[in-house]
């Protein structure tokens, strides 16, 4: 079978990755919803890096779509918000796109897996110091700069990562399990039960927030090696009903 | 605790990797996506790739090979060469690197770095310098030139305050490449890469002239936050080399912290 697009897939596009097809029965509609396993959307929203997650999900042999629009997205079952760049930025390119609606939609209301990453993390709470930007507010909580009196900013590399909570998402996750790191800000949830696992920088941070069906790394899960692809494919097999706990 | 990062990096001339030495003589190492995914088998932490010759035929980066080598590593990944524009930058970006790494151009272009932070975030953007050693003046008080174009143009700047300027401008990383000691494996310049990383705040990246375990664990006593190694991963002038999985069991005996090897049964 040959991919009728061929090449890499074009921005602005909904495209199956090579291991999914795409108007393979009827010459034209795309087949997402013939698939009887979840179909995983990355967000692209110009700013990201949306290709290296879908590396990622294509390496570990899962479907996945690159979507720029909510349109694109309503075959998906499951959502992930890669991020790269600043905050204030990417709610602009999220709002322009019609975002933040209908993430809330499939998100808070139809409760489908949603994994925020690095600044994908940091929207997910109320406000950002950096460019004070209004966030989504799906969390209590705000985002905040590193003490650069202390540490290097940005903190560029592998950092530890321990699990702070009994959320599925970090269950197994061991001890010295180290994971890419690129950030100038940080998490600061209100509720301690969102805390899913923690990092030293200078201070203490949130590296793993998890409330229910809305799980978020601060660090590049897609750029950490075999630990960091484990943890992308755990997000991939948790299923609704293991999620809907407090 | 952030540990130190062994970065491998590729000099990609013609869709082939390549090894100079004092950037001159490159010769053939071998195919950019084969060696990029060995590399990753083998646990190195970072791979930066620069297209040396496309900042000369003043064109982009080759971008078929940046995607043969994305799809190939699940770490870190920072393309350089011929990086003009946000246009440029974006492209790059969007074939599966992280981070764009500019150098003669932002020499001649300073604003590029600015433009690709605010595009990008400062994480994305990689200041890389090509330093010489000469002798300290009015206009180069620390010793050490910028030189672009593969050292072979001389820019009269000074090294430190290019770095500082480089941070001021909204850099993320600056890349120290030693063009005295490139390929020689006699070790880093420990003094300019600590003068470097003493006058800036963003993590220092030690490059050029790596040969043993040592001379990494130098560099990063130096206050460098990450170490170029590539002759002793792969060049063929090397008649023994090392992997970065043995480097790495080499740098913990030395009190280096470095990302734990990971058992090979573990998935590779």
């Amino acid at each position: 079978m040959t991919d009728p697009a061929g090449g890499p897939p074009r921005r602005r596009r909904a495209h199956l990755s090579r291991r999914g097809k795409r108007g393979a029965i009827d010459g034209g509609t795309p087949v997402v919803t013939l698939y009887n396993y979840a179909v995983i959307g990355v967000i692209d929203y110009q700013t990201g890096n949306s290709r290296s997650v879908i590396y990622a999900l294509e390496h570990l042999g899962l479907p996945c779509m690159l979507v720029s629009t909510p349109a694109e997205a309503t075959a998906v079952d499951r959502l992930v918000l890669p991020g790269v760049g600043s905050a204030g930025v990417t709610m602009r390119s999220l709002s322009d796109l019609g975002w933040p609606a209908y993430l809330e939609q499939r998100v808070l209301g139809d409760g489908i897996p949603f994994l925020g990453i690095c600044v994908g993390l940091q929207v997910l709470f109320d406000y950002s110091a950096e460019e004070n930007a209004q966030c989504l507010g799906w969390l209590p909580g705000k985002v905040e700069a590193f003490p650069a009196d202390r540490v290097r900013v940005p903190q560029i590399g592998w950092n530890r990562v321990v699990a702070a909570s009994a959320h599925p998402f970090v269950e197994g996750l061991e001890d010295r399990s180290y994971f890419y790191f690129v950030n100038s800000y940080y998490a600061t949830p209100d509720r301690i039960d969102d805390v899913a696992a923690r990092t030293e920088y200078g201070l203490s941070f949130t590296s793993i927030v998890a409330h229910r069906n809305i799980m978020a790394t601060q660090f590049h899960t897609e750029k950490s090696g075999p630990v960091g692809l484990q943890l992308l494919n755990r997000f991939t097999q948790l299923q609704k009903d293991d999620l809907s706990a407090d | 605790m952030l540990t130190k990062r062994l970065i491998a990096c590729f000099d990609v001339l013609n869709g082939r990797v390549t090894k100079a030495r004092q950037f001159q003589d490159n010769i053939d190492v071998g195919d950019p996506g084969t060696i990029a995914a060995k590399m990753y088998e083998d646990e190195i932490d970072e791979i930066i790739f620069y297209d040396i010759m496309a900042s000369a035929e003043r064109r982009t980066a080759d971008l078929a090979t940046v995607r043969a080598v994305a799809r190939n590593i699940f770490v870190p990944f920072t393309v350089g060469g011929g990086i003009r524009s946000l246009a440029d930058m974006h492209s790059v970006l969007d074939a599966g690197a992280e981070k764009v790494s500019v150098d003669s151009m932002a020499v001649r272009n300073p604003q590029i770095i600015t433009e690709g932070s605010r595009e990008f975030g400062r994480q994305c953007v990689v200041l890389s310098m090509q330093v010489k050693r000469v002798p300290r003046s009015s206009s180069i008080p620390s010793g050490y030139e910028i030189a672009i174009d593969g050292a072979r143009v001389f820019t009269g700047m000074d090294a430190i305050e290019w770095a500082r300027r480089g941070e001021d401008l909204g850099a993320g990383e600056i890349c120290v490449n030693s063009i005295d000691q490139d390929g020689t494996h006699q070790g880093y310049d420990l003094v300019i890469t600590e003068a470097i990383a003493k006058a800036v705040n963003i993590p220092v990246i030690a490059s050029g002239g790596a040969g043993t375990a040592d001379h990494v664990a130098d560099a990063f006593a130096t206050g460098a936050s990450a170490a170029i190694v590539s002759s002793m991963l792969y060049s063929p002038r090397l008649a023994t080399r090392v992997t970065a999985r043995a480097l790495k069991k080499q740098l913990a005996e030395r009190s280096v912290t470095v990302r734990p090897v990971l058992e090979p049964a573990t998935e590779s």
